[in-house]
């Protein structure tokens, strides 16, 4: 099954790759640096997708208790938050040939800033926490709440943004031709797969560790409790944890 | 406003089954199943990290066991904590009273807090019972840490429950506070109430409680800790030194 | 419903009681307020000419700092004197707490502002309509607090507690720091009244985070 999905990406994302390079046409205003929004876009639909499915795993976790659902949680941010600086960067490089500058506080580009700076909180959290437990509580509740901001910032920076209009606006031609849609259609799938199958693999990863920690604990436990001492827990200061 | 809360009487003060609580990754508590009759005084032993504060704290409903179901007085209270909280008083180590407040502004605020009747009398009422009627109007932290365990007291029975929890209730006490404290509990309990004391002064324990319990590394140990030769009772696992309150030797 | 009220009321009267004893808490907030736009005077320059439109911003930076230092305090004095325990195993409703907290914490911030505001109309000889800006502040206060609160309670949880309530807290009330800055503009006196679609916003958003710290407090302090 697993196999199947990283062929399945493999294949879509070379092809989306093709097609970036060679099938979409040339935009007419800004040339060939416009084609990094077949990344850029579906990047940051991708970021969105990790934490909407961060909402999911850390409800799941409140109600259930079942530390699988940590596991994906852990996963999908720190996915959603390289893809987030990813859309922040190749914001960047677009936006330096087309408005001269490395940053503008564009509506979406100062949302996807705050939405970084949120979910950069959720893995400081979960770094500063010592108790694993609490910090898998502590850290679905952050993962739930500010999953609740992420429309009320769009709407606030989005009026905000329309009051001091910026110079040049970049904006997709409503009138885009079909090659274009197309190509970004099967960028988006292709990185899609890609979160997928970063997901599965990190997911797996976490619930290894997971599983090592509880057996090492096991053995810590046992063996202490045989020779009369109390147990030392291996998470709890321990800088390998 | 008084608040009724439905007590089963047949039900045990406390039915403890197979309570395990994990703290990264330690098990503090290892399936301790523990069973007390309302009137009943059970006294708690065993050396430090032996998990008895860990225990005292999940029967106080301020911890949730890991695994493991807990009943107060036939109240659930995984399910209904608020319910279970009514029937249990806990004395700990701190004592829970804010140091800028009098004694009675502290026990004004719990009255609220459980919904105590007639709260002005029934202050009065405890803080005589406890002997703190005196000082009762200084702020707590002006008040000798015996003189501080017994306003904490007063704030554990304000409500009247019917389970005690007292955590190691003489730490930092000299002997003439301790004895006093002794004798308030004895006479808190003596009308069928149930306590449950931890404490490292085995015989003081003793004399105030029917039965012990000994905790070593988070497992019930034995029942006996002064070994009394016509006990019944399973011998403790050798090497478990309970009298000096220290581990064994490492 | 009743017992709920009181016992919002029975630890807010706490709280102010507790407070009102050591003033420590709102002293350290009031002064550091007062120094914080002193120290904004000599940052940005703040000359006459461009104080009004500097100043909405300032003002309510400053407050947001204020607040952020009084609501670490709340939670590290209960959890350090140990009566957050004491708390816990009474049969008080967590979201009780809650509210109880952010009031609390609303009430302290509220008398900063007022503080503030005066200092900032002394100090800047700035024009204000004291009741537009009073709605204005009344809300974004409120969401300051209960998302505050909420955060508070994470953050004490953790390793440099006073660094992880900040870092968590500001990208949350982005949408209060616009939304109260714009809808101030009225009250200082440019720019039409344009502020109702801001003042929509920054109530969706305590309504929301009311809400929210309600039903999470109690995953928030469970043990």
């Amino acid at each position: 099954m697993t196999k199947a999905l990283v062929v399945a990406t493999a294949v879509t994302a070379a092809l989306a790759l093709a097609m970036i390079v060679g099938y979409a046409p040339n935009e007419r205003v800004q040339g060939v640096v416009q084609r990094i929004f077949y990344f850029h876009v579906p990047m940051a639909w991708v970021a969105y997708l990790a934490f909407s499915v961060v909402l999911v795993a850390s409800i799941a976790y409140l109600w259930k208790r079942d530390s699988r659902w940590d596991a994906v949680a852990r996963a999908s941010v720190e996915i959603g938050v390289l893809f987030t600086t990813l859309v922040l960067v190749t914001g960047s490089l677009w936006g330096k040939p087309i408005w001269n500058t490395w940053w503008t506080w564009d509506g979406r580009l100062t949302s996807t800033l705050v939405l970084w700076f949120i979910y950069v909180g959720y893995l400081m959290l979960r770094a500063y926490t010592p108790d694993p437990e609490r910090a898998a509580r502590l850290s679905a509740v952050l993962g739930i709440v500010g999953f609740l901001d992420i429309p009320i910032i769009h709407f606030s920076v989005q009026w905000w943004r329309t009051l001091h209009p910026e110079p040049v606006i970049a904006r997709s031609d409503p009138q885009a031709p079909p090659e274009m849609i197309l190509t970004l259609v099967v960028s988006l799938v292709a990185m899609t797969l890609l979160y997928t199958t970063l997901l599965v693999y990190r997911t797996a990863l976490e619930r290894i560790r997971d599983e090592n920690r509880e057996l090492l604990q096991g053995e810590v436990n046992e063996l202490s409790t045989q020779a009369g001492r109390a147990p030392v827990s291996t998470t709890v200061g321990n800088p390998n944890a | 406003m008084p608040v009724e809360v439905r007590v089963d009487v047949a039900a045990p003060a406390i039915r403890a089954v197979g309570i395990s609580r994990r703290y990264a990754g330690v098990l503090a508590l290892r399936g301790i199943d523990l069973t007390l009759q309302f009137g009943e005084r059970l006294a708690l032993t065993g050396p430090n990290a032996a998990g008895k504060t860990t225990l005292i704290r999940v029967l106080a409903t301020a911890l949730r066991p890991t695994a493991g179901s807990l009943s107060i007085g036939g109240i659930d209270a995984l399910r209904h904590p608020a319910q279970a909280r009514r029937l249990i008083g806990v004395v700990g180590h701190q004592p829970y009273l804010y140091g800028e407040l009098t004694a009675r502004e502290n026990l004004r605020f719990y009255a609220r807090i459980y919904g105590v009747a007639a709260a002005e009398l029934r202050i009065s009422q405890v803080l005589d019972e406890v002997g703190l009627e005196g000082r009762a109007d200084e702020p707590v932290r002006n008040l000798s840490r015996g003189l501080q365990q017994r306003a904490s007291l007063a704030r554990a029975i304000l409500h009247e429950p019917r389970l005690l929890l007292l955590d190691e209730p003489e730490t930092g006490l000299d002997e003439a506070a301790q004895i006093t404290l002794g004798q308030l509990v004895a006479d808190w309990a003596r009308r069928g109430r149930s306590i449950v004391l931890a404490s490292h002064r085995l015989e003081w324990a003793q004399g105030l409680t029917d039965r012990a319990l000994v905790l070593d590394h988070g497992a019930i140990g034995g029942y006996d800790p002064l070994q009394r030769s016509d006990s019944i009772l399973p011998p403790l696992r050798p090497g478990l030194d309970l009298l000096e309150g220290r581990e064994p030797e490492r | 419903m009743t017992a709920f009220v009181g016992q919002v009321y029975a630890v807010l009267a706490k709280d102010l009681l507790v407070e009102w004893r050591s003033r420590d808490l709102v002293i350290a907030m009031i002064v550091f307020a007062f120094l914080a736009l002193v120290t904004f005077n000599f940052a940005l320059d703040l000359r006459p000419d461009m104080v009004s439109a500097v100043g909405r911003g300032v003002l309510w930076v400053v407050v947001v700092f204020a607040g952020t230092i009084g609501l670490g305090r709340s939670f590290a004095a209960e959890r350090d004197q140990g009566t957050l325990e004491g708390l816990l195993i009474a049969p008080l409703d967590r979201s009780a707490l809650f509210f109880a907290k952010v009031l609390g914490n609303l009430l302290f911030m509220a008398l900063v502002e007022l503080v503030a505001v005066a200092a900032f109309v002394a100090l800047f000889n700035v024009a204000i309509d004291p009741l537009p800006l009073a709605a204005t502040l009344a809300l974004g206060t409120l969401g300051l607090a209960a998302t505050g609160t909420l955060f508070a309670g994470i953050a004490s949880n953790t390793r440099a507690r006073e660094v992880m309530l900040p870092v968590l807290l500001f990208p949350i009330i982005v949408p209060i720091l616009i939304g109260v800055v714009q809808a101030s503009q009225p009250a200082f006196g440019e720019g039409a009244a344009r502020e109702a679609p801001w003042l929509v916003l920054l109530a969706t958003f305590d309504v929301v985070y009311l809400a929210a710290g309600a039903v999470a407090f109690e995953y928030v302090l469970e043990e």
